[in-house]
């Protein structure tokens, strides 16, 4: 039986930190260039498509789908006790694609094209893991933070 | 500027040994370094220009000074793997710009003896934080992008097998492999998941070593008695996640390729041997698409029957045994890649394995990571009246 996820802490930057402040207030905010109206990731300070410095935030939907995934059965570092785990690109609704971790749902049953929610779970230094789980049949993800 | 016949490969050496726990880096860079010098027929004092990557000591400016040189022109572009295929590149620019003669390309390194893991160069970048924190490492990164590739191409594990079976046929007739025991496609699916799609043995090995080789000018290869290899096209190319809107289906080689090629006044039709980097055996058959020896999304019906295997497969790779199975010094498995298509040239490979006739041979390097962001780089070269 395989150990819970860790949450280590993010290397956060002068540029990235409004975004984790963000994360542990339970939202998933993205940078967004009115400009060329463009959903920038990871988050800079200008957008990468035009170069222009006026980007905004918005806050995403949470919602994406699996756009590929693999199950992890050997690693080292803070995750080699957490195998088997599930790590994945995220494509969010809003455009980018994020990786990320697939929870909530034995690794086995993870599908490319999965519709997924944000879930967070705090690493109990001022911000959040964004991670996934698959959407309940209703379409919202359980409401469940972990 | 073109390179075409610009610039000569006069000497290539590769380390015999896979474990040297008892050398430190520089000394293997010293060991490959008169290695390469002694098979071009040229010494320490000849050298004017000198290359390596970021990984030993200061750089150049250690290696320059601990190798005794005094070159006129320096040069450490580390793109991870394909560093040196860069560095064969930018040599040939200088030479063909005259700005130098003898260039010496050197790299090394213990990850075996050292027990060091691939190193996450991340740590400082500014996408540090939104990839290791969710236990994103190497293999991985190559597991979506094979993932991926089966989703869309209905690509099997079967397939990506048969690129690991053809580099261990080829590997047991190097004496120096570190992996000279053929494997079936059967003992591929068989060993151990390590991040699904890819099991262990789609992955390279983990040696310590190094290479070294020598490009000169014309003028100098006209003086030196060796077998000389003409640079005919060298591209490099930075492929990136592209603002989150990542592609899993294909690497920098879409770009490094046809300017490879273009320069090289060369189709992919006329190579006779290819070094393709094989980190992975994903790493394989995206590159073969993207360099367009098949249509994209065919790289693994191509190479499921045997078409990679030397000396009569359709496309003979990698005939050293590659990174899979004979060598990936540092972590990084670029400068083998150059020096087994030096060796095809020359008709130096094993002879089990010698292409017959070997015209036109390709070497493609990748560094980073395909499942993030990587440096590609292709290096086309051939004989002198090619």
């Amino acid at each position: 039986m395989s150990a819970p996820l860790p949450t280590p802490q993010p290397e956060r930057t002068p540029e990235t930190d409004a975004f984790w402040a963000g994360t542990a207030d339970g939202r998933l905010p993205l940078p967004y260039c009115p400009d060329c109206d463009t959903v920038i990731w990871y988050p800079r300070e200008f957008c990468p498509q035009c170069g222009r410095r006026s980007v905004t935030w918005r806050t995403a939907s949470g919602r994406g789908t699996v756009y590929s995934y693999t199950v992890v059965h050997r690693t080292s570092g803070p995750y080699r006790d957490a195998v088997p785990y599930v790590l994945a690109y995220v494509e969010l609704d809003e455009g980018p694609r994020v990786l990320s971790n697939i929870v909530g749902c034995p690794p086995d049953d993870v599908r490319i094209g999965q519709p997924v929610q944000v879930v967070f779970c705090d690493t109990g230094a001022g911000s959040a893991l964004y991670r996934f789980e698959p959407c309940s049949p209703t379409g919202m993800a359980a409401d469940r933070r972990g | 500027m073109t390179v075409r016949g610009r610039a000569f490969i006069a000497g290539a050496y590769e380390h015999p040994r896979r474990e040297i726990p008892d050398r430190s880096v520089a000394q293997v860079h010293g060991e490959v370094a008169a290695g390469a010098l002694a098979d071009a027929g040229l010494s320490l004092s000849d050298v004017d220009a000198y290359f390596c990557d970021s990984t030993a000591g200061f750089g150049p400016i250690s290696m320059v000074e601990y190798l005794g040189l005094r070159p006129r022109y320096i040069e450490s572009t580390d793109t991870g793997g394909s560093s040196y295929l860069v560095h064969v590149g930018h040599a040939a620019s200088a030479i063909a710009a005259g700005r130098c003669h003898v260039a010496l390309v050197t790299m090394a390194g213990l990850p075996r003896s050292r027990s060091e893991a691939p190193v996450a160069r991340s740590s400082g970048s500014p996408e540090a934080g939104f990839e290791s924190t969710w236990g994103m490492f190497a293999a991985a990164s190559y597991a979506l992008a094979a993932q991926r590739h089966m989703f869309e191409f209905g690509t099997t594990s079967a397939q990506l097998a048969a690129v690991k079976v053809a580099a261990s046929l080829h590997a047991q007739h190097n004496p120096h492999a570190f992996l000279r025991t053929p494997v079936t496609v059967d003992d591929v699916l068989a060993s151990p998941i390590i991040s699904s799609p890819l099991h262990r043995l789609d992955c390279c090995v983990v040696t310590d070593g190094g290479g070294a080789v020598v490009i000169v000018s014309p003028e100098v290869a006209r003086e030196l008695d060796r077998h000389m290899v003409k640079v005919l096209g060298q591209a490099e190319a930075v492929k990136h996640t592209d603002n989150g809107r990542i592609t899993l289906l294909s690497t920098g080689a879409v770009t490094t390729g046809p300017r490879a090629f273009d320069e090289a006044r060369i189709s992919p039709a006329d190579v006779d041997y290819v070094s393709i980097y094989d980190s992975f055996t994903i790493t394989v058959i995206e590159t073969l698409e993207d360099l367009g020896f098949c249509e994209k999304g065919a790289g693994g019906r191509f190479v499921q029957d045997g078409a990679l295997v030397a000396p009569d497969g359709a496309l003979p790779f990698n005939t050293d045994g590659g990174g899979l199975c004979n060598n990936h010094p540092s972590n990084r498995g670029g400068m083998t890649k150059i020096i087994e298509a030096v060796r095809q040239l020359r008709g130096e490979a094993q002879r089990a394995v010698q292409v017959p006739d070997c015209q036109i041979a390709l070497a493609h390097g990748t560094g980073g990571s395909i499942g993030t962001r990587m440096a590609s780089a292709t290096l086309i070269l051939g004989q002198d009246d090619a």
